[in-house]
């Protein structure tokens, strides 16, 4: 963007809101902002404390395992569902209902399963990440040109072999729904310990709200804004060294 | 009709002096009642190229599919070399309208791909891997991918494929509709070289009447809804001529206009 024959920077826009926040906060004119530059500084208090660095290995942690095992079933139901007309037709509602669904209404059904802990976050990342990864790698199976099975078998290729190709032919696809998974599990693991509320970030924000450290909070929040979209941001780059054969199969 | 060419009548079977492979009164219907293929008899000679030629719709596609066993036909048999076929076979490879490459495999992984799954061994099959790639005029691309190919570079990769697992009868389902029309003349050229060299049976799909009757020993003409054997043409095209000559020959063009007389009923 260029602005009177400048080149203006893509945080441009940024530092405007950052100006406005700061105008509103010095003049006390909203009672949650304090003013932009008192956020910063919360920042450094919040890093540095040993509440945040236990929040986020919590967080971490449910997040990882969430994930993973949000990966190894969903990849496997979308084999299933891509493979096989039958399951396909017996599950596919179920995913798309899951998939739209709000699931935050959820969580409070996790919490009298799994207790009010780690587990029901764990639950909740997988709920939010694992329809998302079934529904791509299921396109991704059958995107697959009928004419390259043809050409595994004609060549007398074994099960095992023609489940390989199979699996590196919707490649593209597997990792697209994995990234797209991964970047609606920071919601889960988000959402998950908010409700939650004793544990991870969910119990500094409850903490830092009861306490009114609206600067803790904001700074809390910053932080997770960029730490998700760093994390989408290298899932993205790194999908990108894949995707290179995505658009040329033929 | 002047021109010195055999025609045959309807659903007589040939005789192939040595048939290579055999096809026996083959039908396939789809659903309940959509006939792709009806009563087609057929003998295929060792060492010959036949076409299959027919409009859109006539199962040219769907016969060599149940000639490689990749589809089973709803009645009659196929046998090669007298023996009947019940699936693919290491005697039939198959060559693909759309060239079925890998595209995260390169050039010589793809090629190697029929002696990987025979089993050879890594050294073995890039051995005659490298062999096939240099036959089709790819040395220096081995490690390329398929993206980094144009479409007739592709097509020599399945052709190569199709080489590599030595194979006595080649399938080819319209091998060359998918390049230009330069590369595929020079295809064309290729191809007639190859079987000087490679001595084997081809079993080949066209709807171009121009590429049949240039490349073929033996026309098989079929006719659409359902599929029917309607003609059998031998054109009687003299061997010692170049491509240049040949396409300008009076009877590769009196039989390339004798087939449109033949199938223009059909097309519409």
């Amino acid at each position: 963007m260029t602005l009177l024959g400048y080149r203006v920077p893509m945080m441009a826009a940024l530092l405007v809101w950052v100006v406005v926040w700061e105008i509103i906060g010095r003049f006390d004119l909203l009672l949650l902002f304090p003013p932009f530059t008192e956020v910063l500084m919360a920042l450094g208090d919040v890093v540095t404390s040993r509440s945040f660095a236990e929040a986020i290995r919590i967080t971490a942690l449910s997040y990882a395992c969430g994930l993973a095992l949000a990966i190894a079933v969903g990849v496997p139901l979308g084999l299933l569902m891509g493979l096989v007309p039958a399951a396909d037709k017996m599950l596919n509602i179920w995913v798309n209902t899951f998939l739209s669904a709000p699931l935050s209404a959820l969580v409070p059904v996790f919490m009298i399963l799994f207790g009010l802990g780690t587990p029901t976050v764990i639950v909740t990342v997988f709920m939010f990440a694992v329809w998302i990864i079934v529904l791509d790698t299921r396109a991704g199976v059958q995107n697959i040109s009928p004419s390259l099975m043809e050409m595994a078998h004609s060549f007398g290729a074994s099960h095992a072999e023609r489940g390989k190709i199979v699996l590196l032919a919707a490649l593209p696809e597997i990792l697209a729904g994995i990234r797209l998974g991964m970047i609606r599990g920071v919601k889960g693991v988000v959402i998950g310990q908010l409700l939650v509320s004793i544990i991870g970030v969910g119990a500094l924000f409850s903490l830092y709200q009861q306490n009114f450290l609206m600067a803790h909070f904001w700074a809390l929040i910053l932080l997770l804004f960029a730490m998700a979209l760093t994390l989408s941001g290298l899932v993205g780059r790194l999908e990108k060294r894949i995707e290179y054969y995505a658009g040329v199969r033929s | 009709m002047s021109i010195a060419m055999q025609i045959e009548t309807e659903n007589a079977v040939p005789a192939a002096s040595n048939p290579i492979i055999e096809v026996k009164g083959i039908s396939k219907i789809y659903g309940s009642d959509i006939v792709a293929l009806e009563n087609i008899d057929l003998a295929f000679e060792e060492g010959q190229l036949t076409s299959l030629l027919g409009p859109s719709g006539c199962g040219k596609t769907t016969l060599l599919k149940i000639v490689a066993g990749l589809l089973k036909p709803s009645h009659g048999e196929i046998l090669v070399k007298g023996k009947k076929v019940h699936g693919p076979g290491p005697e039939r490879a198959f060559v693909f309208q759309d060239f079925a490459l890998m595209p995260w495999a390169n050039v010589m992984q793809n090629v190697a791909f029929g002696l990987k799954m025979q089993g050879v061994g890594k050294a073995a099959r890039e051995d005659t891997a490298r062999h096939y790639i240099s036959e089709v005029g790819l040395s220096g691309f081995e490690q390329k991918f398929p993206h980094q190919l144009s479409g007739g570079m592709r097509q020599r990769v399945g052709l190569a494929r199709a080489l590599a697992v030595n194979a006595d009868v080649l399938l080819m389902d319209e091998p060359f509709s998918a390049v230009d029309e330069q590369t595929r003349r020079k295809f064309q050229e290729d191809l007639m070289r190859l079987r000087e060299v490679e001595k084997k049976t081809f079993l080949f799909v066209t709807h171009s009447i121009e590429e049949a009757v240039y490349v073929s020993d033996r026309i098989v003409l079929l006719s659409p809804r359902p599929g029917r054997v309607s003609q059998i043409i031998d054109p009687d095209i003299p061997q010692d001529i170049g491509p240049d000559e040949l396409r300008r020959n009076d009877v590769y063009l009196d039989t390339v206009e004798s087939i449109w007389h033949g199938i223009k009923k059909y097309v519409e």
